[in-house]
């Protein structure tokens, strides 16, 4: 950009030749996609000849796969499970989380504070160090396992101090105390202040907030395999696993499920995209 | 008076997350420590206090040691090609080309994706796509399904790794390639300095912050690989590809000693903070204001 004036020809080649290198990498980087898409709409006998054949070259395409993935999958209630389990964890965790962290903000005193620096500390424990222990909380003494609730509640508690961490700056640096004491004195509780007048002016922090954790949550299988096993239940990581375990050399069936399972989050990538992006960087950069 | 309203915004504002944090986070984790010191088997009712016993079961499990050493390995691998693809591609796209936004978006998708269907995606290109490209080229490479050999196996999963997490590096090395100062970089082309004397001496140190980010989250991520380890690989052939993280799992819930399995996952648990702290320990004293 600096030098067009200064050498322009010499950059112009540059250029040309750095965005030859990005499409060869591109298309490398689409390349499982591709396969997926193609392979979905295929028999079995016509993958095994050849994955790479395109589709107008091949007789029996069909959507057979799809419909045949879909009643599998049960994808439907799958599909279901996950928008409950992402929604609702996703609405308690930016509440509770922004409450929190308010709390934190407004009132210095050794509770918070505390609450604090633990929260901060523990972002770097792995699920896996505490898997083990939840397991046998949850499912032994407590017997709550397999219930979306439980799910919902882990999810919550697990994204609580990430959540918290980013609405604590978010506050500390953005809401001006005075809004809240001229509201206190006009009257306002301490309540209707926080949701009339606080939680409106959060808007950004909780646009990225909302995207980070339904993606995480959306996403996880871990979690969601440790405390769902009833089959009426399964969000769609889970009931992919299982559908791939057993239909595993049914080619054309699985990457028509795959498909299914991708499809709904890249239909809201398409319309999203910009949002999504700007949300990752922002969680990524604090 | 003003302490029970005190008290009343704690119930209504501090409780509630500070209830699902502790129950969910705080206390299994203490209880985990506490597990480590017995030997229960995730079924029976009673558990007994064996003191540090476990810990000497895990010194003797061999499996562990190795796919530690093997997380090791996978780990060093995967940031160095990570951080060095996405550093290069952000380079690329930040060049004022047309379409960067499209470019970006479109390396960023195997990151919406969760890492179970990735692998099988991943699965049928290695065993079915590579295999063919093989088959009717002759290339020894791609004769026999990577996924069956040992060595090739490892491969396979490091380069599903590399895919997956570079687009999410790559937004952020765009967006510190697009925080750096115009007036730095104008002024250091003006006293002379060109490719790569501007990209040692003044990009990549201002680009640090950015550095420090990336590589922090990739070794993370890449210590707790665990959903595409389990659908491409499972850890085969013959427990090859057994990360750390999945063989912590195998011990507590297939081999059912929880104590051992909680004890290898608190061992890993610190073997990460360490590392990860000193890495942000000696990353961010590169870091310089522009």
């Amino acid at each position: 950009m600096k030098q067009t004036t200064v050498g322009g020809t010499k950059r112009k080649i540059w250029n040309a030749l750095a965005i030859a290198l990005l499409v060869i990498i591109f298309i490398a980087y689409m390349f499982p996609f591709l396969m997926v898409v193609i392979n979905s709409l295929k028999q079995k006998r016509d993958i095994i000849k050849s994955p790479f054949s395109w589709l107008f070259t091949i007789k029996g395409l069909s959507f057979d796969n799809f419909v045949k993935a879909f009643v599998q999958m049960d994808f439907l209630n799958a599909f279901k499970n996950s928008l409950i389990v992402t929604v609702c964890a996703t609405g308690l965790v930016t509440l509770l989380a922004a409450m929190l962290a308010y709390y934190i903000v407004r009132n210095k005193n050794a509770v918070s504070k505390f609450t604090f620096v633990l929260m901060v500390a523990s972002m770097i424990i792995p699920f896996q160090a505490i898997m083990i222990p939840l397991v046998s909380i949850y499912g032994g003494t407590l017997n709550v396992l397999n219930h979306r609730i439980t799910l919902i509640f882990m999810h919550t508690g697990f994204s609580m101090a990430m959540s918290v961490f980013m609405f604590h700056g978010f506050i500390n640096g953005n809401i001006p105390i005075a809004l809240e004491e001229a509201a206190v004195i006009d009257g306002c509780s301490h309540t209707q202040t926080f949701f009339k007048i606080v939680f409106p002016l959060l808007k950004p922090i909780i646009s990225t907030m909302v995207i980070l954790n339904s993606l995480a949550f959306w996403n996880d299988f871990l979690l969601p395999s440790l405390v769902l096993t009833d089959k009426k239940l399964l969000t769609l990581p889970l009931s992919t696993y299982s559908f791939y375990g057993t239909y595993s050399a049914d080619y054309g069936t699985i990457m028509a499920g795959l498909l299914l399972c991708v499809m709904p989050i890249l239909i809201l990538y398409v319309v999203l995209q910009k949002q999504i992006i700007g949300g990752v960087v922002a969680g990524a950069v604090k | 008076m003003k302490s029970s309203k005190k008290g009343k915004d704690f119930c209504i504002f501090g409780l509630p997350g500070m209830f699902c944090f502790f129950a969910v986070v705080i206390i299994p984790f203490v209880y985990g420590v506490y597990l480590t010191l017995t030997d229960w088997d995730g079924v029976s009712k009673t558990k007994n206090f064996i003191g540090l016993r476990n810990f000497g079961v895990v010194v003797q499990d061999k499996q562990f040691w190795i796919s530690l050493l093997l997380t090791f390995r996978y780990v060093i691998v995967v940031v160095i090609l990570v951080n060095v693809l996405a550093f290069a591609i952000a380079y690329l796209l930040t060049r004022g080309i047309k379409g960067q936004n499209f470019f970006r978006a479109g390396f960023f998708t195997p990151n919406l994706i969760g890492g179970i269907v990735l692998g099988y995606i991943w699965q049928f290109v290695f065993s079915r796509a590579f295999v063919s490209i093989g088959e009717s080229t002759n290339w020894s490479l791609f004769e026999v399904s990577w996924l069956s050999t040992p060595g090739k196996a490892f491969a396979a999963l490091v380069l599903v790794s590399v895919w997956q997490l570079s687009g999410y590096m790559i937004l952020i090395y765009v967006a510190g390639f697009m925080g750096l100062s115009e007036d730095v970089m104008e002024a250091a082309s003006i006293d002379g300095a060109s490719g790569w004397r501007r990209m040692i001496n003044i990009v990549m140190p201002l680009m640090m912050s950015s550095i420090t980010i990336c590589l922090f989250l990739t070794l993370s991520r890449a210590f707790m690989v665990y959903d595409v380890n389990l659908s491409l690989t499972a850890g085969g052939p013959y427990s090859s590809t057994e990360m750390a993280a999945m063989h912590v799992y195998e011990k507590a819930f297939t081999s059912r000693q929880f104590g051992a399995g909680q004890a290898e996952a608190l061992i890993l648990f610190l073997v990460v903070a360490c590392i990860s702290g000193l890495q942000v320990y000696f990353t961010k004293k590169q870091e310089v204001e522009a």
